[in-house]
């Protein structure tokens, strides 16, 4: 039987772990996640869990540490936010290359300066080149699910690949909110055990990991890496039809809400997915035909599946909650945007890409109806006057 | 999503508005209905104004962001209402508790207030007497779930017993209770 | 010469599964000056051996037999090395 919770973001992580049972857990404190941290540890001094706690001095010591005891065969997990992703971010792009399963929980916080600790994805969503898998969880619930389907994704022997698990600061790591738990049979017998592919500390076989490769060989590696990312999509889709069984929750690459018949479209991460879903709602009894896609895999990005998804709409807003600076959008804005070219299909919506939410600004149902009734109005006029705009920035 | 009730709490930094919400929270999740409990941290000091919400409703929402038009509306802290517009976005029968040694008629002419409806109930004497300290929060949602029988008091009483279990002195434990229960009974509507 | 691998052949993760592969690895292609050895003047003092980055003075029965080629890049570490008074090793510059 199923449990029923009232639990945290971050106590919905720490549950996860407790269930997956890393071998090694390697963090080091920073807002959002602190909770979280103090959570696991909690669990290891009771006797909960037996993992090897290890209490860092900093996030780019904690991803060494996993890098190394993934390599030498163990299960390894660490979490972080903001400036914490930003000091490990030399070993983001180790950790894939080297192709070690790490699994991290990333508290979406936004970066300095000024300094702010709430929510943004500048963290997770610029790391989106390291290499790694990307899943963005709209709620607890999500994070909770996401995590445990993380693992397994990670450690598949086709794969072998880090994953980063995202969820909003405070907005859902410090709400308490009901969601639903596996037994910890069940997630122990969906994961199995992790078999590395070749051990560190394997005497009989030794091995050579992270040596130097110069340009007669460095672009090979980066092609497989690149490959294995890139076929990572089917293999994350079969996860998701495995846990759905054992759960009862079904997870897609993306969340298509009423987006079938939709002629308006908000394309959106993480929490404030929940609010434009209610916003989806009250327009549909208007009348309006709105629709929602919500982002939940962005690494790899599944570009032929949301080109399918939005190519019949008439017009669609990408709200995104951070700023690719200097670029042509932001990051999921330009994904879309290249992924219609790539495409080249003859059916496009318009598109406008909004920036929202920075730094913790609530964004609430009159926020997303203002959305909707822009995108009307574009429709109206059949053209974009202005492709790109903070939508809450106070002139 | 129409029985959805949206609870706005004003205090200050320290008061244990955040425990409030999150302890309501899941009461209310553990007797199978839907809640969040979402507190807004600020500047995270002792006594800065501060704001906490929950949502409670038999079926299940999708709203992560704050409460602008609050059907209730919790005062821990009345000298909150000197710096912040606390009957913001209320509907004209929202329901307003709060926490203070006067009449809620008396309140209402303090407030200047021409909608709604005001409840009071003295949390910070029923804490100092029950607790010893002046800690409003716990007598205070005993009080709203007077308003707001989302839950029974029964059913919060055992959410607090079984959060405190092995973690306070039974004395410490059945204070809280007992706290929960005046802050519940005590209550005076206009 | 050597064949290079494609992406599909190389083992995942960087990893070198081979233990030892540096021995296919002539590091003697390299070498510019050669050093000799002089069986006669040295002492058998191993300190070449111990200071050779290549591993390349060939000792048996802790006797120094000679200088393995293959591997030598003629750093000359061993001829500086080797104590003045003995002076057994001396490097030769490559003819052309
Ligand atoms: S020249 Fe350098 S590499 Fe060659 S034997 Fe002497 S020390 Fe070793
Ligand atoms: S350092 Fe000179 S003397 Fe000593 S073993 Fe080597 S060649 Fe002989």
């Amino acid at each position: 039987m199923a449990r029923l919770a009232a639990l945290t973001g971050n106590n919905a992580a720490a549950e996860a772990i407790r269930q997956i049972k890393p071998d090694v857990f390697a963090a080091y404190p920073i807002t959002p996640q602190t909770e979280l941290a103090e959570e696991v540890a909690q669990f290891v001094a009771d006797g909960i869990l037996d993992t090897e706690y290890i209490p860092v001095e900093s996030e780019h010591s904690s991803m060494s540490v996993c890098i190394g005891a993934s390599l030498a065969g163990a299960r390894a997990m660490t979490a972080t936010a903001s400036c914490g992703l930003a000091y490990m971010w030399e070993l983001l792009p180790t950790t894939a290359s080297l192709r070690s399963p790490v699994v991290m929980v990333v508290v979406n916080r936004a970066f300095n300066a000024p300094l702010n600790i709430h929510c943004s994805h500048d963290d997770s969503m610029g790391a989106r080149d390291s290499g790694w898998v990307q899943l963005y969880s709209e709620n607890a619930q999500e994070m909770y699910d996401n995590l445990i389907q993380a693992v397994k994704i990670a450690e598949d022997e086709t794969i072998r690949l880090p994953v980063m698990v995202c969820m909003d600061g405070f907005i859902i790591s410090h709400a308490v909110e009901r969601l639903l738990l596996l037994e910890d049979e069940k997630v122990k017998n969906f994961l199995g055990e992790f078999k590395p592919v070749h051990s560190l500390l394997e005497v009989n076989n030794p091995v050579t990991i992270g040596a130097c490769a110069l340009p007669d060989y460095y672009t090979e590696h980066k092609k497989q890496h690149s490959e294995a990312l890139r076929r990572s999509l089917d293999k994350i889709m079969e996860v998701a039809n495995e846990y759905a069984k054992i759960s009862g929750r079904s997870y897609s690459l993306f969340e298509s809400y009423q987006l079938a018949d939709a002629e308006y479209g908000i394309v959106i991460v993480n929490s404030a997915a929940g609010v434009t879903r209610t916003v989806v709602d009250k327009l549909r009894k208007e009348g309006v035909k709105a629709g929602l896609l919500k982002i939940r895999v962005y690494r790899p990005f599944p570009a032929a599946q949301i080109v399918q998804a939005l190519k019949n709409l008439k017009v669609v807003a990408v709200l995104e909650r951070t700023d690719s600076f200097g670029g042509v959008g932001s990051p999921v804005f330009t994904d879309i945007s290249a992924a219609f070219m790539e495409a080249q299909t003859k059916e496009k919506p318009l598109m406008v890409n909004y920036i929202y939410g920075l730094g913790g600004r609530d964004v609430g149902l009159k926020d997303i109806g203002k959305v909707y009734a822009n995108l009307q109005v574009i429709n109206q006029k059949g053209k974009i006057e202005k492709s790109f705009a903070y939508l809450q920035a106070r002139e | 999503m129409s029985d959805l009730i949206e609870i706005r709490w004003h205090s200050r930094g320290g008061q244990g508005a955040m425990v409030a919400v999150r302890t309501l929270a899941r009461a209310v999740i553990k007797d199978n209905k839907y809640a969040q409990g979402l507190p807004e941290f600020g500047p995270e000091r002792m006594g800065a104004p501060i704001k906490a919400y929950n949502r409670f409703s038999t079926q299940p929402f999708s709203l992560y962001c704050r409460i602008v038009n609050p059907h209730v509306v919790v005062l821990l802290d009345p000298s909150v209402a000197k710096i912040v517009d606390v009957t913001e976005g209320i509907y004209d029968d929202s329901k307003l508790l709060v926490n203070v040694c006067l009449p809620p008629q008396e309140v209402r002419e303090r407030l200047k207030l021409k909608n709604g409806k005001i409840y009071t109930v003295d949390a910070t004497r029923i804490a100092q007497e029950t607790l010893g300290r002046p800690m409003p929060n716990t007598p205070m949602m005993g009080a709203l779930i007077k308003l707001v029988p989302v839950i029974s008091l029964e059913v919060l009483l055992n959410e607090v017993v079984g959060e405190f279990i092995g973690k306070c002195s039974p004395g410490i434990v059945e204070a809280n209770l007992a706290a929960i229960k005046r802050g519940f009974e005590e209550v005076s509507e206009e | 010469m050597r064949k290079l691998q494609g992406w599909k052949d190389i083992p995942i993760g960087t990893a070198i599964i081979e233990a030892g592969s540096s021995v296919k690895y002539l590091t003697g292609e390299w070498r510019n000056a050669r050093p000799e050895h002089n069986k006669d003047k040295c002492t058998n003092c191993l300190l070449c051996w111990i200071y050779c980055p290549d591993g390349a003075i060939i000792v048996e029965d802790s006797q120094v037999t000679g200088i393995n080629y293959d591997y030598c890049k003629g750093c000359g570490i061993c001829a500086a090395e080797c104590p003045p008074k003995v002076k057994a090793i001396t490097m030769v510059k490559n003819q052309n």
